[in-house]
């Protein structure tokens, strides 16, 4: 088992690239190595160790390696991008990209994360204890597809385009989201607790979106297909009744995309 | 600078001089080919030792959407084909990001790490060549031309409507010396005129709207006025009905129409010595074959198409083509040909970008996937390779993918791979669809091309074609001095371990420019400035001012005052006029 503590040594300037902070590359490096990591800021490439205070205690295969990040690192981004064994815990809140591209493992943040949460994630659990920015689970800029497996857990609110292009997995979020969420989504599930609003499952065709809360501003895309009394979803039971829709037709004549909505 | 440099004992293969694998020095002085140095000069020289390795003149792409607006137009449309491919900037190189359409820089040093030092655009809206050009004088190392697009620009398809060839010439001269442009492309000709109205048109005599013209006439007009004004290339065709199911019979009939136009090249070019004759003997030149060689009736019959054009082009001697392979994976289609891209879209629902460029032309962008899974995908990898491998004489093929077409032109190398093994065809079509085999030809033919007819394909007919063998495509006395040095020891070619080859191809040791190294081993190491070629061809200046009539009164109808219209000259950095029908014996007049 190894321990890699990572202490924050103070505020960041200009927001910091760190895609090596991930088990696979920290794994069966000693304290120096770790430090001496190279990550961009701005124009510049310096050594983690300019960042954080570093602490190992025993050794192991990424498999058994735990990241602990104590601190504020919202403004260091891309940690955990495409990790694909052990854990990081982060005990504040992350910066933009947190968990991009994961493919295993597990990733805990006490706090809130920046955008792109999950962006293009693959496998693994990916937990944001606060809330989280815009295209949690999303595809990257202009791409179509995003998350393709492994599961987002938000227990705070997220903001826009939650699980854009969602192609597969499972992105659940306690509280609220804003516009065009599961946009593009082809497979997968979302699960809002809370309410949504203008644009959900836009240009969906595939997948399912559950919302507990109200749809604020329905897509004119979905057409009304039943009613559903606690609804599973995999291994989900929601309670009451659910309204259920097919969409969007906005894309196409036939899409295979469900969308419930509790009904008041 | 200006270096004096001596390849030695390599296996020289320069099919312009029929030099076959011979082991041979290859003297370069003043960035220029020599036949020989004096010993003085030998012994400060700069040697590179190519013994055992391949050596051949600079790889030369003569159809390639590198600059311009809708080159442009894909970057902005597709921020996720950059993030994954970033190049990081070094001492002597910027930085860069993107896979199908990279940035200008990194397009510059990935082409020159592959051993190519010359690449034409294939297709400039006259309206946008302000723009080819500012790409184009951004793009480090490589030498440089753009194909302007006239195959539905208001004034030729006027001109010759009304039968004035001489007037239609007049104004092409015109355009080429005001656009600053290498050679006369024609893209769907008639059909994206009708684009403008939502139509297009499906026959070579179907007259279009508005003109009433139609394609046959634009075709056979064009390719007179080029061989009227001695151009350098041919005219250089994308056909009517691209894209469709069964257009090979279009793509054949449309090869005949300038079958009886003979090809004269009058340019004031100094012409290096060569052993063969080094001037194009074709009047069409077709861009992306593969595209125009659909068999079947729709989608769900697709096949091949390639069997029937192959048997025309090989009875024919005044047609050559590129291929438009399509290697597989992520591609972005970008044309002229507004209307194929919207069918393209039809299929697809990818994002789409479209342009009418005005009295000239139209243009559209689609990101695009060719997958091994995909049917038809593997019957276009399957027709890239058997236009080149039916087609008997590789003086009439030239090696592309349409970057970024079919493929990207990173993926050269793979495709001279399965040009040159049999095996690495097999290996491809056992993991993709089986209609790759079944729906073609290509399964059944045994031809692996020699390292010799890949120059041909590559460089010696690329720039013959496009009338650069003047200084391009051979190492005859009086070329530039560009030169690849390959890791391939032709003697003991493995053409079973087709990873390696195709690794050696993509990374040759040495890329010469102008007697200058400029990359090792894929690493850049001198960002000289390249040069950007253009046609300055002349007519009678009665001829000229009668036809400008025209012109001004008709520019009432464009968003630009005619004399913001021109590009100038100072516009490019170094450019290099090639004076075209400019002796009074040639010089055009009423007749």
């Amino acid at each position: 088992m190894a321990e890699i503590l990572l202490r924050s040594k103070g505020s960041i300037g200009i927001m910091v690239e760190a895609e090596v902070i991930r088990p696979n590359i920290f794994a069966g490096k000693k304290k120096e190595e770790i430090e001496g990591l190279l990550v961009w800021q701005g124009p510049v490439q310096l050594p983690l160790g300019e960042f954080f205070d570093v602490d190992v205690s025993g050794a192991g295969s990424p498999e058994e390696t735990n990241i602990l990040i104590e601190g504020d690192v919202s403004r260091i981004k891309r940690i955990g991008q495409g990790m694909k064994a052990g854990r990081i815990e982060i005990h504040g809140c992350a910066g933009m990209h947190l968990g991009a591209e994961m493919a295993g493992g597990s990733i805990f943040v006490q706090g809130d994360a920046g955008s792109f949460a999950g962006m293009e994630m693959l496998g693994g659990l990916l937990h944001i204890a606060g809330s989280a920015g815009d295209h949690v689970g999303s595809a990257y800029r202009g791409s179509w597809r995003g998350m393709t497996g492994g599961q987002i857990t938000v227990d705070g609110s997220a903001r826009s385009q939650l699980g854009g292009g969602l192609a597969g997995g499972l992105i659940v979020v306690a509280g609220n989201v804003e516009n065009f969420c599961g946009i593009r989504q082809s497979g997968g599930l979302i699960l809002v607790k809370g309410s949504t609003v203008r644009g959900t499952g836009a240009e969906m065709n595939g997948g399912t979106i559950a919302v507990c809360g109200a749809i604020r501003q329905f897509s004119p895309g979905f057409i009304e297909t039943g009613r559903e009394e606690n609804v599973l979803l995999g291994d989900m039971q929601l309670e009451g009744w659910y309204a259920k829709f097919t969409g969007d037709y906005a894309l196409g004549k036939n899409p295979k995309g469900s969308l419930y909505c509790r009904e008041e | 600078m200006a270096a004096t440099m001596i390849i030695r004992n390599g296996y020289v293969f320069d099919p312009l001089n029929e030099i076959n694998g011979e082991i041979k020095d290859v003297f370069i002085k003043d960035g220029k080919v020599v036949a020989d140095l004096y010993e003085g000069e030998k012994r400060d020289a700069k040697v590179i030792n190519a013994s055992g390795k391949t050596v051949m003149p600079g790889g030369v792409d003569s159809h390639a959407h590198v600059a311009g607006a809708k080159v442009n137009a894909g970057r902005l449309m597709r921020p996720e084909d950059h993030y994954k491919f970033i190049r990081q900037k070094t001492a002597l190189t910027h930085s860069g990001s993107g896979y199908t359409i990279p940035s200008v820089y990194k397009q510059g040093y990935d082409y020159v790490a592959m051993g190519y030092t010359t690449v034409f655009e294939a297709a400039m809206p006259p309206l946008e060549a302000r723009h080819t050009h500012e790409e184009m004088r951004a793009t480090p190392i490589l030498d440089m031309g753009a194909y302007l697009v006239l195959g539905n620009n208001w004034f030729v398809m006027r001109y010759l409507k009304e039968g004035d060839i001489e007037k239609a010439a007049a104004y092409v001269a015109w355009m080429m010396r005001t656009h600053k442009a290498y050679g006369i492309k024609c893209v769907n000709p008639g059909g994206v005129e009708n684009w403008g109205w939502a139509k297009n048109v499906h026959g070579l005599d179907e007259p279009n709207m508005h003109f009433e013209i139609t394609s046959r006439e634009i075709i056979h007009g064009l390719a007179e006025v080029n061989e009227l004004l001695g151009m350098p290339m041919s005219l250089h065709l994308h056909t009517n009905n691209l894209g469709h199911p069964g257009n090979w019979e279009i793509t054949r009939d449309s090869l005949a129409i300038p079958s009886d136009i003979k090809p004269c090249q009058k340019t004031g070019a100094n012409w290096a010595e060569t052993k063969m004759n080094s001037h194009r003997v074709q009047s069409v030149y077709l861009a992306h074959a593969q595209f125009s060689a659909f068999g079947g009736t729709s989608w769900r019959d697709f096949q091949s198409g390639a069997a029937g054009l192959v048997d025309y082009v090989n009875k024919s001697d005044h047609v050559v083509i590129d291929n438009g392979a399509v290697p597989f994976g992520p591609a972005t289609a970008m044309t002229g040909d507004g209307p194929a891209i919207h069918d393209l879209y039809m299929l697809s629902g990818q994002k789409w970008s479209n342009t009418d460029v005005e009295m000239e032309c139209g243009s559209g962008v689609i990101p695009f996937v060719y997958l091994k899974s995909s049917p038809i995908s593997s019957i276009q990898w399957a027709m890239g390779l058997e236009l080149l491998l039916l087609i008997n004489d590789p003086w009439k093929t030239i090696m592309t993918t349409d970057h970024p077409n079919g493929g990207v032109f990173t993926q050269y190398p793979q495709v001279i791979t399965w040009l040159m093994s049999k095996k690495a065809r097999d290996d491809t079509a056992k993991e993709c669809h089986k209609w790759a085999y079944d729906k073609s030809s290509l399964g059944g033919v045994d031809r692996e091309m020699s390292l010799y007819e890949i120059a041909i394909l590559t460089r010696a007919n690329s720039a013959r074609t496009i009338g650069m063998s003047c200084r391009k495509g051979h190492l005859g006395a009086g070329a530039d001095g560009d030169v690849t040095v390959y890791d391939i020891d032709p003697d003991n070619l493995n053409l079973n371990d087709t990873a390696a080859l195709t690794a050696k191809l993509a990374r040759p040791d040495y890329t010469v420019k102008d007697g200058r190294i400029v990359a090792r081993q894929g690493e850049i190491v001198a960002v000289p400035e390249g040069r950007r070629y253009y046609c300055r061809p002349y007519v009678d200046d009665a001829l000229e001012k009668e036809m400008l009539i025209d012109v001004k009164d008709w520019f009432k109808y464009y968003t630009v005052g005619v004399a913001n219209y021109p590009v100038p000259e100072k516009y490019l950095k170094n450019p290099v006029a090639i004076p075209v029908n400019a002796t009074e014996a040639e010089a055009l007049v009423r007749s």
